[in-house]
């Protein structure tokens, strides 16, 4: 699949932004005031500045509104209601620490669960896809709810929780290319399925539909960048895991703490850059080519 | 609504005979020419004339080269566009209700004017069946030329899908294919019609006839009577080939 930019950034920067809603949902730091503010504030930015980023990849931003309207059978959908609505009920519950150093707990476990069923639609959106085997596994939406409470773990200052929870993460991380290397074989669609042909012999493509490219090609059959795949996959494990568990083993201090998000932030953009390059539609099969 | 109608009355779809199919892509101009210029959006071109052109196509025609165990090879032409699956996968992760299965014919449309571009949709088929129009930012998939079999303003033999008028081979055939009597339904069952990708679930309505066996070289003796007359009279070669022949020899 193309590792379009703006689902990268969208689905890393909401995940943590939504991952330190929990937390901080769950009164871990119990800031108020000004401290409770600034957290709220990094909390907006990334999830916001996420759902912003994923407008720019939509051919008509301007139709967005009914985006709100299918949840009943779109994953894409319920992601954008649970977003608003995690939104909003922690946007009031925010007033409440901020401006009346109140903790209104239900409404802080409602708008924990709501970032969190948020993260579950965005995962979901992969998860379902029969077309990508890679992504069709439990696994996936795992990953994406782990790593979102790891990582708002790290943002939120929990250190012996985002310790426990990056280590987890980080098995679940690599369980995940494990069983995403064997997934296409193990999804029975070959060329043979897709063309019928198979009964009669070997099928190999012989001539494209067209000698130019096109919208599947460019969208759905992205094989220049799987060349660097595993030295990426070393990158975005020593970055988004590693290091930061070493940061938060080192004695504390805030410089450490911000060494490892950056850290984290920049691992786990790589892994979701894989997590796109990697990822082979069935439909690259009509043309020889995952 | 995106969710799947439970059934639908009709089951309009295409039967494409992959036997007689001589991929001469008559099919594909006469798409893009009616859908060009009639439902929706037109099928745009980028840089249409330059070094890399591009463009949104409804039906694509494929070859491929298939190489029995023992034999020749035969070349298949294979043209694919929209299956108007029952079980749409397209279908059901549309946010806007933008795509949908229609309960009168089964047939897949998108309303472009709710659709936002999104391309989930696309990512969802596996048989490549949806392009995204770079122009006009929509998704662009075959109507079934919905708005030529229904068309009363059309000739009656014009009210099937273009590609299906067009074809030279007779290649293409159109009709219900929920009915078991009607002539698509008793194609398939007599030609062994069958699914593409069948493990995806997708349970489309479009059947492919398998091609027949075509050439059969490793069976050159029984391909006329007059073969024995064709025979080469001598196995050894005469004048310079054979000078050269004994000189080589020699060596």
């Amino acid at each position: 699949m193309h590792p379009a930019p703006s689902i990268i950034a969208f689905t890393t920067l909401s995940g943590l932004g939504f991952g330190l809603m929990v937390w901080l949902g769950l009164g871990m730091p119990g800031s108020t005031g000004l401290v409770a503010f600034v957290f709220f504030a990094i909390a907006y930015a990334l999830a916001g500045g996420g759902l912003i980023a994923s407008a720019f990849h939509l051919g008509h931003p301007e139709r967005g509104l009914l985006a709100f309207t299918q949840w009943r059978s779109s994953w894409l959908s319920r992601e954008a209601v649970l977003s608003v609505a995690t939104l909003g009920v922690m946007g009031v519950y925010a007033i409440g620490r901020i401006f009346f150093a109140a903790d209104w707990v239900l409404l802080g476990w409602l708008g924990g669960a709501l970032a969190l069923g948020t993260v579950l639609a965005t995962s979901m959106i992969y998860a379902q896809m029969k077309t990508v085997p890679r992504w069709r596994s439990p696994l996936t939406p795992a990953l994406f709810l782990l790593l979102s409470l790891a990582g708002g773990a790290l943002l939120a200052g929990q250190v012996s929780w985002a310790l426990i929870l990056l280590a987890l993460s980080a098995v679940l991380q690599l369980a995940w290319w494990r069983q995403g290397d064997h997934a296409f074989a193990a999804s029975g669609t070959t060329m043979a399925s897709a063309t019928g042909l198979g009964p009669i012999g070997q099928v190999r493509a012989f001539e494209p539909p067209h000698t130019g490219p096109n919208y599947l090609l460019r969208e759905m059959v992205h094989i220049v960048g799987r060349k660097h795949a595993l030295k990426l996959r070393v990158i975005a494990f020593g970055l988004g895991y590693v290091l930061p568990i070493a940061f938060l083993l080192a004695p504390f201090s805030h410089v450490m703490g911000m060494l490892a998000v950056i850290s984290h932030i920049t691992g786990i953009l790589a892994s979701r850059w894989l997590f796109f390059a990697e990822a082979e539609h069935v439909v690259g099969l009509y043309y020889g080519k995952r | 609504m995106t969710t799947l109608p439970s059934h639908t009355e009709r089951k309009l779809g295409l039967v494409i005979d992959l036997d007689t199919c001589v991929g001469c892509h008559a099919c594909v101009v006469s798409c893009k020419g009616w859908n060009t210029e009639n439902y929706g959006a037109p099928l745009s071109d980028q840089d249409p004339y330059g070094a890399e052109p591009s463009g949104t196509f409804l039906n694509r025609v494929h070859s491929y080269e298939v190489q029995p165990a023992s034999g020749a090879a035969q070349l298949v032409h294979f043209p694919k566009s929209c299956l108007h699956c029952d079980n749409a996968p397209c279908v059901t992760v549309c946010p806007t209700g933008a795509s949908y299965k229609r309960q009168e014919d089964g047939i897949v449309l998108v309303n472009e004017d709710a659709c936002i571009g999104c391309g989930l949709c696309a990512w969802a088929c596996p048989y490549g069946a949806r392009e995204m129009d770079m122009a006009a930012k929509v998704m662009k998939k075959c109507t079934l030329c919905v708005d030529r079999i229904y068309n009363v303003n059309l000739p009656e033999e014009d009210r099937v899908p273009a590609c299906v008028r067009t074809c030279p081979s007779n290649a293409r055939h159109f009709g219900d294919l929920a009915d078991p009597n009607s002539d698509v339904s008793q194609l398939v069952a007599a030609r062994g019609g069958m699914d593409l990708m069948p493990e995806q679930g997708t349970a489309p309505v479009n059947k492919y006839l398998p091609p027949r066996i075509k050439d059969r070289l490793d069976r050159a003796e029984e391909i006329d009577i007059l073969a024995p007359f064709l025979e080469p009279v001598t196995d050894q070669p005469k004048g310079f080939l054979g000078w050269l022949d004994k000189a080589l020899d020699r060596f």
